[in-house]
């Protein structure tokens, strides 16, 4: 069994120090997609979680089984499933914001994340330790999103979790709100400047230069 | 990697394995909450209707928009060619009919984004405490900017005057053209005039002003959605749609 400090490192690694999207740069397509809103992106960091810890779990516990030369196939298989469960659940349980995350619980299934996370750690390692990595890279995944959404719902909209903050001159109040930032590619700008502000106060993930 | 596991037997045997368990995992899934899902699918529709009959409170639960449904609202199937009632089976459904060529007729010489529409459509009757007809509301379709968005447009027995458009589905952009949804919009319909003279003469147009019961301002910055919006209307209220329906004003026999 892992020590707490390794699993510690596990868990709350990935949130700053080998972030998924800031460090490795994985699944930058939903992170543009569904940051319009911080609703939406809330609901799809948990799904995404959900997925990526249960996905590693269930590999990590099948992994001294599992051929190498269907490996893939067979993540693929485990990884789908979970989605379509979580896709079957969030139609059943939160039916107005499976509508407005449409096809991109879907497209989970093709998260790097979750596929990178299952080939390059569940395959190796204990089931506890994999469970925890999982969660991990959720978090990592969560944080950047959450900020992200924040920053476009606030400046975009003036709400936050649809709360008026800053009242737009539509509605009467002073805040224009930043046309720029309502588009999904705007998340470009701020996931550079992220991974900038990363990389200022953590030099060492800064690649060397070739 | 030890080599025992590489055997071709053993590959086979581990995928079936992995296949079955993972379907009876999502067959689960999908049989044990369709029920729920399904509900859902309906109060969301029902919700968007009392929005358009004006009976939506804020804060309704599921069952109180569903007994709300049933008091007040009743479906009905309108042959759109001659504007009369027709009998149809529950749970019919215009926008499958429409793909059908047997239940539906070609669209010719109009800019609503779609080429075919249903012979028979549904209409949603609405009543009032004491039982009168107080709003129709219409089902209506037609192209925005990025697709085909779907609305209900409610109007008053008169047949004529507009209470509310609702669109419930569209995939305009945030912001510009998705602001059809913004209430401050939406409210701006109430008590606008589909016809002028028999002739359908709604316009959606930059500084239609307060006064006009003909015209609604457009959205700034969504120019092709405004449009897409008074095509859509100009088509479902014209001859080809609801138009012989609201002249003969079924609902009042």
């Amino acid at each position: 069994m892992a020590d707490t400090k390794e699993m510690k490192k596990a868990l709350f690694g990935p949130i700053i120090d080998s972030n998924p999207i800031a460090l490795h740069v994985l699944g930058i397509c939903s992170a543009l997609a569904i940051t319009t809103k911080l609703e939406t992106a809330l609901v799809m960091s948990l799904a995404l979680t959900t997925v990526c810890a249960f996905s590693n779990l269930f590999i990590s516990i099948i992994r001294n089984h599992i051929p190498s030369s269907v490996r893939i196939i067979i993540q693929m298989t485990i990884i789908a499933s979970l989605v379509i469960v979580v896709d079957q659940v969030l139609k059943a349980y939160s039916y107005e914001i499976s509508k407005q995350l449409s096809v991109f619980v879907g497209l989970i299934i093709t998260n790097c994340i979750v596929m990178g996370r299952a080939e390059a750690y569940a395959m190796k390692s204990p089931p506890m330790m994999s469970l925890l990595d999982g969660i991990g890279n959720g978090l990592g995944y969560s944080f950047i999103l959450i900020v992200i959404g924040t920053i476009k719902e606030l400046f975009g909209f003036g709400t936050i979790l649809g709360i008026e903050i800053l009242p737009l001159v539509q509605n009467g109040g002073w805040y224009t709100g930043n046309g720029l930032l309502i588009l999904p590619f705007s998340s470009f700008f701020l996931i550079a400047g992220m991974i900038w502000f990363i990389r200022t106060i953590r030099p060492e993930q800064v690649e060397p230069k070739e | 990697m030890s080599a025992k596991k590489e055997t071709f037997g053993k590959t086979v045997g581990i995928v079936v394995a992995v296949c079955l368990a993972c379907s009876i995992v999502v067959s689960g899934a999908a049989v044990g909450l369709r029920q729920l899902q399904q509900s859902n699918a309906a109060v969301d529709k029902k919700s968007n209707i009392l929005t358009a009959a004006g009976l939506l409170e804020a804060g309704m639960s599921k069952a109180e928009i569903a007994e709300t449904y049933e008091a007040r609202v009743e479906e009905r199937y309108v042959d759109l060619e001659s504007g009369q009632y027709v009998e149809k089976e529950d749970g019919y459904d215009m926008y499958r009919a429409a793909k059908d060529p047997s239940t539906s007729s070609r669209v010719e010489g109009s800019n609503v984004g779609f080429t075919r529409r249903p012979d028979v459509a549904s209409v949603y009757v609405v009543r009032d405490d004491a039982g009168d007809v107080s709003r129709i509301i219409l089902p209506v379709h037609g192209s925005g900017l990025w697709d085909l968005m779907y609305g209900f447009l409610a109007v008053d027995a008169d047949g004529n005057t507009i209470r509310e458009l609702i669109y419930y589905q569209h995939k305009e952009t945030p912001g510009l053209g998705a602001e059809i949804l913004n209430p401050s919009w939406q409210a701006l319909w109430d008590g606008k005039k589909l016809y002028k003279d028999g002739e359908v003469a709604i316009q959606v147009k930059k500084q239609a002003g307060t006064d006009n019961p003909y015209a609604v301002d457009a959205l700034s910055g969504a120019t092709l959605t405004s449009n897409g919006v008074q095509n859509t209307l100009v088509y479902w209220a014209g001859q080809n749609g609801f138009g012989n329906y609201l002249k003969n004003q079924s609902w009042r026999s």
